[in-house]
């Protein structure tokens, strides 16, 4: 299959606390709204593949059981995972599903129900986050491994925690205007800096909370992407890379070297650059995370991303929109959800149906989305017809 | 062996196992690639330069300077009731990194980028069980 692959449908619940409903309820939501939007049936879908991370579940092997609760048996369907980049993983597994010719039409469903667990196994989770041989031995903690990379940012390029604080303002500020994030309130920098320590230099308004949600995106082939609902938002670029679960073996703890080859691979593929993305979805899981982001992504120069949120350049009217949902601070993060989530965003803006936070002639989108401290990364470009 | 090494253990075996005896008796040891001569800290059974899997152990003198740091609050299981504790991440005078507790000969205060530190092997014998592990000192102030 030589053609393109677009995305044809989107569905999106609220995310947050969802004491309401199971795993695959959120699922169920998710797709049917997909399903509407692109007018298509259940029974034309060819296969399923879910972006999720099972340790977080009390259901196992949660595929089986989506497909079930869905009515999709016989189709096939599979679990991707990559951490916190699993949303984009699974897009990328089906996207190579239509490239390889074996599917025309596939449902990506990313779902987390990460409320359900006590905080007994949230704690014991937390403690395996890092390489557990030489490193969880010492207590590193996820948000231990970016606070390192923030203070050595601020070391080398003199960023500062107001900036820092600066990106929570902003996505809080958009947050606010998103009706399915989880936190809808803007914050002032006085009481961000007022929350607690959690790992310094981290306060708890650095980090982005745990979230039940789920997220639907229906790809197909180029000749079947035509004729539906709505318009396709082609998948113009896709890039992926690794890198080192281990800080022990990480030479700069200033950027995510995967970040910048995965959106490397997407620009050359979709035959863009940085400056021709008019709005962009990345993965601040913690503040410093986003300001990584503009770097590896290429928005602003190496040391200068502390500037680029402080300028307000990654605000709509600045040089490039970045997390005009929320991201995941203020949206909140259903780790498997995520990903399908920025993907969903950007199909919205390239439409032109996102509402009060639309950029204007959002015609080039870009999601980012990493697992763990970068050990994984996948970066879309996403673009319609003109 | 290795189910010695750490406040918390998630991985009791591994070939390098004989790392905990060294630390034990006072030694930290790298490992040293026997096909090509590479030399690895943290110790690994398989080489990361060339994927050789046979190696020897050899000692280290633990130098490095202060990469980065932060102070953990919210604590893991296993460190709920020694939170806050500080992780030191050192680049090594011998190539690799150590991630560890900076010690008590470090003030807070003090810690500063780029900062001379001793990763300096330490026996615990205050828990019922062997325990072994390394913390950040100064280098002055290091005692085994």
């Amino acid at each position: 299959m030589s053609g393109r692959v677009g995305i044809v449908g989107i569905g999106h619940t609220a995310f947050g606390r969802r004491s309401d409903a199971t795993v695959q309820e959120l699922a169920a939501e998710a797709f049917r709204a997909a399903l509407a939007d692109a007018g298509l049936e259940r029974g034309h879908m060819d296969a399923v593949v879910v972006g999720s991370v099972p340790e977080y579940h009390k259901q196992r092997s949660l595929p089986g059981v989506v497909q079930e609760y869905l009515g999709l048996t016989p189709k096939p369907t599979w679990l991707t995972e990559a951490a916190c980049a699993s949303g984009s993983a699974a897009i990328r597994t089906a996207w190579m599903s239509i490239k390889a010719g074996v599917h025309d039409v596939v449902a990506v469903i990313g779902c987390q129900k990460m409320t359900e667990l006590e905080t007994a196994e949230i704690l014991a989770l937390m403690g395996r986050v890092g390489e557990v041989q030489w490193e969880s031995s010492f207590g590193s903690t996820f948000p231990g491994y970016y606070a390192m990379f923030a203070r050595r940012h601020m070391h080398e390029f003199g960023t500062t925690r107001d900036q820092l604080t600066a990106v929570a303002i902003k996505n809080h500020f958009y947050g606010a205007k998103n009706p399915l994030a989880m936190f809808r309130k803007e914050i002032t920098a006085e009481k961000a800096n007022a929350s607690e320590d959690v790992a310094t230099p981290f306060h708890v308004f650095d980090c982005c909370a745990n979230a039940d949600g789920a997220a639907c995106v229906i790809l197909a082939a180029e000749p079947r992407a035509r004729g539906l609902r709505k318009p396709p938002v082609w998948l113009a670029g896709m890039g992926a890379a690794s890198d080192t679960m281990s800080v022990l073996r990480r030479p700069s703890l200033t950027g995510l070297s995967s970040a910048k080859a995965a959106a490397e691979q997407a620009y050359a593929m979709a035959g863009v650059d940085a400056k021709r993305v008019r709005v962009a979805d990345v993965h601040d899981c913690f503040t410093i995370a986003e300001v990584l982001a503009y770097e590896d992504l290429g928005f602003c120069a190496k040391g200068e991303g502390g500037a680029f949120i402080s300028e307000k350049r990654s605000y709509i009217g600045g040089s490039t929109p970045v997390n005009v949902d929320g991201g995941l601070k203020a949206k909140g993060h259903p780790i498997g959800a995520t990903g399908v989530s920025m993907t969903c965003e950007i199909v919205k803006q390239l439409r032109g149906d996102a509402g009060e936070r639309q950029v204007p002639n959002a015609d080039v989108g870009l999601t980012h989305n990493v697992g763990g401290i970068g050990q994984y990364c996948f970066v879309q470009v996403l673009t319609r017809d003109e | 062996m290795f189910k010695w090494f750490g406040r918390v253990n998630h991985a009791p075996h591994t070939k390098v196992a004989e790392f905990a005896q060294h630390l034990r008796e006072g030694r930290l040891m790298a490992s040293r690639c026997e096909a090509c001569g590479h030399v690895s800290f943290p110790p690994r059974a398989d080489c990361e330069a060339c994927l050789h899997g046979a190696f020897t152990f050899v000692p280290v003198s633990g130098r490095g300077t202060l990469h980065t740091w932060t102070r953990i609050t919210a604590a893991p299981r296993g460190f709920e009731d020694v939170a806050p504790y500080t992780l030191g991440l050192v680049d090594l005078e011998e190539g690799g990194r150590a991630l560890a507790w900076i010690g008590a000969s470090v003030p807070e205060a003090s810690l500063a980028i780029g900062m001379p530190l001793q990763v300096t092997p330490r026996l615990h014998e205050d828990v019922e069980d062997i325990r072994v592990d390394y913390t950040l000192e100064s280098p002055k102030g290091a005692t085994a």
